[in-house]
Formats: C-alpha cells, structure tokens, sequence
C-alpha cells in the first residue's frame, strides 16, 4: 500500500557525475499526478540528465527516485512505465505513421484489435487519421511532433517526459501546439514532465516549474510565484527581465524595509522579508512592467528622476530605457493604452520622466 | 568570381559532368561487353584470333550458348560458384554485421585504428596472403597439426585422422573468399550503420523494447541497403573468382572463372569463354537490376 502523502513521483537527493564533471546535484523534489512539471534552465544546467534519469538512460550516481511508490534503481528503461517525446522527435524513418504509434504496443499483452483500437484512438487524438499511412519524411515537422506525442502517450505512461517539445516549431505553430499539448493532458491525465530553456513556454505550459542552474535546483514553484517572488538573483534575471539593484537595509518599519540603493540615489521602502535584518546588504529588484512612468513628480511612494535614453516600440506597450543621475539604466515598460501616433506614447526621447513603483511590488532578494 | 561561376552554372558544363562517366562506361565496359558478345556468337577456328565469323548464313553461330546450358560441366560449375560464393558472402554477413556494429560504438580514436586494421590486410600482397593460407592449411603445417591434434582428442580413437584435409576443397576456398572480402562488407555495412541515429534506439528502448527487440525493430531493417550493397560486393567477385578456386580449389568441381581460364587460354576456344562471360554476367547483372528496379518502384510510392 502507498503512504497517502507520498507523491506521485519524489526524486530524493540525486546527483549525477560523469568523470570529474557534477552535471546534476543533489536534487530532490516531488510532482503530482496529474501535474505539468518543468524543469527550466539553460544548456548545461543538467536538466537532461535528470530527465534522463527518470527515462532509465542514466542511472543516478546518488539518491533515489520513486514512481508512483516504486524504487526505480535498477529499473531499465525498458521496463518503466516512463515514455520520452524525444526533442528530435526520434521518429521510426522506416515505419509509417501508424506502425510508430503502435510500436510501443507491442510489448503489451493486449489482442490485436485492441491494439488496433488503441492506435486508432491515438491517432484521433493526435488528428492524424489522414496520414496513417504515410512515412515520416512525408509529413511536415508540427505533424511529427504529433506523432511522437502519440508514440509516447500509445503505452498509457505513467509520466511522460517532455523534452524541449516546442523547440523545433515555429512561433505560430508553436503556440497553438501549447494550448494542444495542455488539452491533451487534461484528456489523459498524465502526468507531464517538461524539459525546456523557454522560459516562456515554461510559464504557459506548466502547473509548477523548477528553475535549474549548474545542476542545483534554484527554485520550485507555480509559474506566479516564481516570477512575482523570485527566491534569487539568478531566478529573477532568468525569468523574464528585471532592474536589479545593491541596496542596503536602513530599517524595518511597519513591516515595510527602509532601503538605502546608491544606483537609485533615493531612499526606498520594500515589503518586508523575513530574515532580512537591519544593516544587512540585499539586492533590489524591479520588474520593468511595475514602473510607472510619468512626466510629472508622483504625490508619494518610491519615485526617482531620470532621462529617455531609448524606447522601443512594440505596438501594445513600448519598452523605455531610462538613464539615472548616477548612471544606470534602468527598463520600463508602459502599455500604449491611448490610439494615436508619436504624441501618444507616455514619453519621448531625452524627456525628464518619474519612475514610481509600490513598496508592494519591490522585490528583496538576500541571495 | 562571377564569370567562373557563370561558367559553371552553364548548362554544358553539368551536362559534361554527368557526360564523362557514361562515356567511360561507353568505351570501357559496354563496348567490351559488346565485342565479348560477338564473340561468343562466332566460331571457333585454328587461326589467329582464334574465331570467325565465316560460312553459311545467319553467319553467327549459337552452339557455344547450346553447351553452356546442355553439358553438366558449365551446370554445375556455375552452382559451385554460386554456392560457394553464396557461404562466402552469409558467412562474411555473420562476420562482418558485429565488427561494423562494434565500429559504430567504439570512441572515434579508436574508431580509426579499428578501421585501418579492416584496410590493413591490402597492404600486403593478395597473393602473399593466399599463399600463407595455403601453407596453413597444409598437410605438414603446425596449423593443421594442431587442428588435427584437437580433433583426435574429441573423438573416439577410430575416428582418428593424421591430418584434417583442408586443402583443396570448397572448405578452402570459402575460407580464403571470407578472409579476402571481409573488409568489402565491413566498409558498406560500417557506412550505413553510422548514418543511423542513436536516438532511435533510445526511443525503441523507452517504449518497451529490450535491446535484441531494437536491433531486430530499429536497427537490422535500416541497414539493409548496407546489406544488399556489402553483399553484392561480396558475392558478384566471388563467383567469378578465379585466383583462390585456382590456388587452394578442388580441380575436380571447377568454379566458373576457372572454365572461362582455361577456354581462354589451354582449350582456345574463345566463343565458348566468352558465351560463359555473358551467362555469368546475365546471372550477376539480372538480380541486381531488379532488386533496383523494386527499390525505385518502393521509393516512388513512399
């Protein structure tokens, strides 16, 4: 019998050595059944391996992992009911569409019509009854995504492991592939695991992310949570862009940090944090999209002074770089929310602007 | 630059291209071909050249293609070909499928030493190497003996032998056939297994299969053209081989090249070596044509 609290998958302390080099350390974490895990970070973070792993291509050098309560040591891939969307798709060249998605059928005792059936199925899934027949050279690359996903999902897994699956897509079909992939998964209720360096995709994708560097996991969260409270400096310039600041704690008032931030030449107020004392050295952390800029001086909050250097226009927002008195630049970003041509935009070029932001929305960082 | 590249890209210049190859073949094989098919069409005669195409209308003469499917000499001379050659080329697939395989998965440092010791037989003589074999093979050799030893000790005392006879017989050309074209399959299979994507086999692992299951799933069947191509160049010179069947053969059951020889040069009747040429070609040439014309027929319809 299974423990009620034990997770569908836990991952308990696994590290990963080839030669003298660490490529996964020390990593524990669980996921859900049902759940959209990502494993986000940049190449070499080791994101792979640990999905490696969990397919039974690498064994971990230590720790253990348990699927659904099981020891998966010694277990081969062969024997895991773990499938892999392989990022190059890894696609049969020899069979057609239809024998690739019954391929991992053979090795189950069903009868043949149930085989049949089941491909069948997958292949409505997928939308690719039309093309049963055809080889893979034939169909074009948004079309093999979807047959891999099939081959995969064929066995009825209890993960599937998701290697950077949109990164071979263009952007449009990537898009609507991701709204695809996630209908997919609330239809069959499998659990997802989701190696990607996107972070965008990361975000929309997922249900919780891990945020991966030099083989450690940064942070473990909702997308929401890590990008609203990034728990580093490394997760908050990862994810999405981000002004950040060295500042020094003057204070703690009413729950509110006193922040002296040299770069701002200002003093700020930030939420509080906890175990952030007075006098210790901390980062100061601000999304661009929660400055507001202005023209005039704002009546109160955290406002600082400084000069358009830049601007880019993006149709829906535009994007200001703004230098301060002591130099650095700083990134905002100001939705275009009235219609009209150059005088519409907030500021222009070589404007004296406000920059305000709530104590709310400044993030602390300690690490 | 431009105007060289212009040059180039003028349509005569592909066309000498793809011209000049069909031109060799033209002069150097089609129209050989040809006089041999003449040949074997005239008759023999005491002069020299020893044939003619003289006398009576239609002035060709087709007895020479009446006995090479009449007289059971050509008959079994060609099984004997093709059955010797054919053991030659399975057992040089046996041989050969594991060590191209092996070469696939070794590090690329030791991929390359690997690969030169498969050329590294070509760099003594062909001939030195048969003749070593022939000495192995011997009554009086160590080889033998200790072949000979092993046997006597397997097997009950009245089974005993002074020495294991290998040495003219189709045992012997087999083997030296094995021993020379080794590398002729090695190097094609080698070629066509190393375009295969690892990946794949991964893939066919993680959906279940143990890896006998993908090697027989994904592997063996995208290695057939290697197959076909590694097996073709093992078995057309090995039935028309003429050298090893000569050295280390049995005298008695001839191999075809042999027949060809000694029509040629002892016997003098060059109609009837050159009606076995053609045969011999046909029986080559036939199969490999329509296994292309099937593959074409199979990639048209994919």
């Amino acid at each position: 019998m299974q423990d009620a609290a034990e997770p569908f998958l836990r991952i308990e302390g696994v590290s990963k050595t080839f030669g003298s080099f660490q490529a996964v350390r020390n990593v524990s974490l669980s996921v859900g059944k049902g759940e959209i895990f990502s494993l986000l970070g940049g190449s070499g973070c080791g994101k792979t391996t640990l999905l490696r792993m969990l397919a039974g291509f690498e064994e971990p050098s230590a720790g253990r992992i348990f699927l659904d309560g099981r020891d998966m040591a010694g277990v081969p891939a062969w024997e895991r009911p773990v499938h892999m969307m392989f990022q190059s798709y890894a696609i049969f060249p020899h069979m057609s569409v239809e024998k690739n998605i019954a391929y991992g059928l053979k090795h189950e005792a069903l009868t043949k019509a149930e085989k049949a059936d089941r491909t069948r199925e997958m292949l409505e899934l997928v939308q690719l009854v039309p093309f049963a027949a055809r080889k893979p050279h034939q169909i074009s690359g948004g079309q093999r995504q979807r047959v891999a996903l099939a081959r995969a999902l064929a066995r009825q897994p209890k993960l599937l492991l998701l290697d950077e699956p949109l990164a071979a897509l263009d952007k449009k079909l990537r898009e609507q592939t991701q709204f695809e992939l996630m209908s997919i998964q609330a239809r069959t209720g499998v659990t997802f695991i989701v190696v990607t360096h996107d972070q965008e995709e990361a975000m929309t994708l997922s249900d919780r992310i891990a945020v991966m560097d030099k083989g450690e996991v940064k942070q473990i969260g909702s997308p929401t949570e890590i990008y609203e409270f990034p728990a580093s400096r490394f997760v908050a310039d990862f994810i999405g862009s981000i002004n950040a600041f060295d500042a020094a704690v003057l204070g703690v008032e009413a729950g509110l940090l006193r922040l002296s931030v040299p770069a701002l030449g200002t003093e700020v107020l930030a939420r509080g944090q906890s175990g952030v004392a007075e006098g210790s050295k901390v980062t100061l952390a601000i999304r661009p999209e929660k400055l507001r800029l202005s023209m005039e001086k704002p009546a109160d909050g955290n406002a600082v002074q400084g000069k358009v250097r830049d601007l880019a226009y993006f149709g829906k927002d535009s994007l200001y770089r703004i230098a301060l008195p002591s130099g650095v630049l700083v990134q905002a970003h100001a939705v275009n929310a009235r219609r009209g041509d150059e005088g519409a935009r907030v500021a222009d070029w070589d404007d004296e602007v406000w920059l305000a932001f709530d104590a709310t929305s400044a993030i602390v960082l300690v690490e | 630059m431009g105007r060289i590249s212009q040059w180039f890209d003028r349509r005569g210049f592909a066309a000498m291209l793809i011209g000049l190859p069909y031109l060799w073949l033209l002069a150097l094989f089609l129209l050989p071909f040809l006089i041999v098919v003449a040949m074997s069409l005239a008759t023999k005669t005491p002069t020299a050249p020893p044939f003619s195409f003289g006398g009576d209308h239609p002035w060709v003469n087709g007895q020479a293609y009446v006995r090479v499917l009449t007289d059971g000499l050509y008959l079994r001379a060609f099984l004997t070909s093709v059955g010797n050659a054919g053991v030659a080329m399975m057992l040089c697939l046996l041989l050969g499928y594991p060590m191209a395989l092996g070469l696939t998965r070794v590090s690329k440092s030791w991929r390359n030493i690997l690969l030169m010791l498969v050329i590294l037989p070509f760099w003594t003589s062909f001939l030195l190497r048969v003749y070593a074999w022939m000495g192995l093979m011997g009554k009086n050799s160590w080889f033998n003996g200790l072949l000979t030893d092993g046997w006597n000790l397997l097997v009950p005392m009245d089974w005993a032998v002074k020495s294991i006879p290998m040495m003219n017989s189709n045992f012997a050309v087999v083997l030296v056939m094995v021993y020379t074209y080794l590398p002729f399959m090695i190097l094609p299979l080698y070629a066509s297994l190393e375009r295969l994507d690892p990946v794949l086999d991964e893939a066919a692992m993680d959906l279940g299969s143990r890896p006998w299951q993908v090697f027989r799933d994904v592997t063996l069947p995208q290695s057939v053209p290697g197959i076909i191509a590694g097996g073709m160049l093992v078995f057309i010179p090995a039935a028309g081989e003429l050298v090893i069947p000569s050295l280390v053969g049995d005298a008695s059951s001839p191999m075809i090249g042999r027949l060809i020889s000694d029509e040629f040069s002892s016997a003098r009747d060059w109609p009837m070596a050159s009606a076995v040429a053609v045969v011999l070609l046909v029986l080559m040439v036939g199969p490999t044509m329509l296994y292309s014309h099937y593959q074409a027929r199979a990639e048209g319809t994919k």
